[in-house]
């Protein structure tokens, strides 16, 4: 109980996990009838292969895998044999890889700067995507996000392309620009310099991570609540109970397209914020 | 669930993972796929996307040419049709004018030679006129010889059978009678 009442949650999500937290205690406690709740052990499995040695793998690795086997596998057919008409699956292919090119990269760093961070963008993107949509697909039913390794990694790598973006343009440039903004006077630089430095050379990374980390950390929770409660209720309880089975199976079905939404979501904003990063980071002036 | 972790607690002696510290197999696996991912997207995806890009845009760009040159070649068309259209407007006007000339030239020639042959048979008309005439006069004077010769004989009860005088008379007789004739017309 007090474990689940650790787990770090997002505002609006939080009501439910205290919810579920009281029908964990109203439940009549016998060792038979427990309710099984989701616990942050949820998102460290028992390894599978090579344990105890850095490249231990466990089933989210495992998961992980798919997604990245998936991703090549869609993008390896969709442009295998490209065609200047698209067919129905390339112009799906096309749409995708339009929305980092022309939304993201060309919007946001034109077309010179959107060309060179391209592969970096699609590869944000598309790895968050793909390993968030494993949280809705049957039998994997987890996000390869949900742990902090990936939204670490692409983190650290959005905060070394910002800051190599910013240095190769112009090193003294962009420390001024990002350290000390202009139009302040420079008794407030004592001020602004360090809640400037803070902000961007350290919040940065760790808003990127945290960010894709408890959504996917929190939808997570919240599907295996929602259908946990369903299985309690209508096999361990059954009865009257029954119905709030429903009940609960109609709320996990809604988040799961829910939890659609938001991987989608969560994938564009870690791509889109990279690009923003990398764009401050090159503009001459803020 | 406070029983499993208790015990999961008690069997490994220590307390569940914190979600945000890292494990080295998690950073490294995270790792690898995201090289993996991003050689992919650098080295296969995006080369090809670029190539179809590029590919439309000519695409694009050649079916402007094309229509580019339909275009210029239609105009060209049109003004060699309306260049032939003039070449065959003066044609036909040269062919309308010569025409008319020929015509003129044809009643010209038509008149002369109504002219030519109007005179033809006018003169031959005379001609033959004349030789009627001539022929007349001939047989006229033989015959007014002869009557005349009849008459003088009944007058003068004098046979002139003699032809050599009658002939001798009678011309003599005309002569006189041109000589007089003459005269008359001199004197006229």
């Amino acid at each position: 109980m007090f474990v689940v009442a650790r787990v770090p949650l997002d505002a609006p999500k939080q009501e439910t996990a205290l919810l579920a937290h009281a029908l964990n205690l109203l439940v009549p406690m016998s060792t038979d009838d427990e309710f099984h709740g989701p616990s942050v052990t949820e998102f460290f499995p028992g390894p599978l292969f090579l344990e105890g040695t850095p490249f231990e793998v466990n089933r989210i690795m495992l998961v992980r895998f798919v997604a990245v086997a998936a991703l090549l596998l869609v993008f390896w057919l969709g442009t295998r044999r490209m065609s200047v008409v698209p067919g129905r699956f390339q112009s799906l292919v096309e749409m995708g890889l339009d929305l980092v090119r022309v939304n993201i990269a060309d919007d946001l760093l034109g077309k010179k700067d959107g060309k060179r961070f391209l592969p970096l963008l699609m590869t944000i993107f598309f790895m968050i995507l793909f390993m968030n949509l494993t949280g809705v697909v049957p039998f994997l039913n987890i996000a390869g996000t949900s742990v902090i390794g990936v939204p670490l990694v692409l983190a650290v790598v959005a905060y070394v392309a910002f800051i190599y973006a910013g240095i190769k343009k112009s090193p003294a440039g962009f420390f001024k620009n990002s350290l000390f903004p202009a139009g302040v006077p420079w008794v407030l630089y004592l001020i602004v310099t360090p809640i400037e430095f803070i902000s961007t050379f350290v919040l940065r990374p760790i808003t990127l991570t945290l960010r894709l980390l408890m959504n996917m950390m929190v939808g997570h929770i919240l599907l295996v609540l929602f259908f946990a409660a369903t299985q309690f209720f209508v096999v361990q309880l059954g009865g009257w109970y029954t119905a709030l089975g429903v009940g609960t199976l109609a709320f996990g079905l809604a988040f799961t397209v829910f939890e659609i939404l938001v991987a989608v979501l969560q994938a564009y904003i870690f791509a889109l914020l990279t690009a923003v990063y990398i764009q401050l980071a090159v503009a001459e002036e803020h | 669930m406070l029983h499993a972790v208790l015990s999961a607690a008690a069997e490994g002696g220590e307390a569940s993972p914190s979600p945000i510290i890292p494990a080295w197999y998690d950073i490294i696996w995270s790792s690898v796929c995201f090289v993996i991912i991003l050689v992919f997207f650098w080295r296969y995806v995006l080369p090809r996307m670029q190539k179809l890009l590029d590919e439309r845009a000519e695409a694009i760009e050649g079916n402007i040419a094309k229509a580019d040159e339909a275009q210029r070649k239609a105009e060209a068309a049109l003004e060699e049709y309306t260049a032939q259209l003039a070449d065959a407007r003066a044609e036909a006007g040269n062919i309308r004018e010569s025409a008319r000339e020929d015509g003129k030239r044809i009643v010209a020639e038509a008149k002369n030679a109504a002219q030519a042959e109007a005179a033809r048979v006018t003169a031959s008309a005379q001609a033959q006129i004349e030789a009627e005439r001539q022929a007349a006069l001939v047989s006229l004077r033989s015959e007014v010889g002869t009557l005349a010769i009849d008459l003088a004989s009944g007058v003068i009860g004098e046979s002139l059978s003699d032809d050599a005088k009658a002939t001798a008379v009678v011309d003599r007789f005309l002569a006189d009678l041109e000589a007089s004739e003459a005269a008359a017309g001199g004197k006229k």
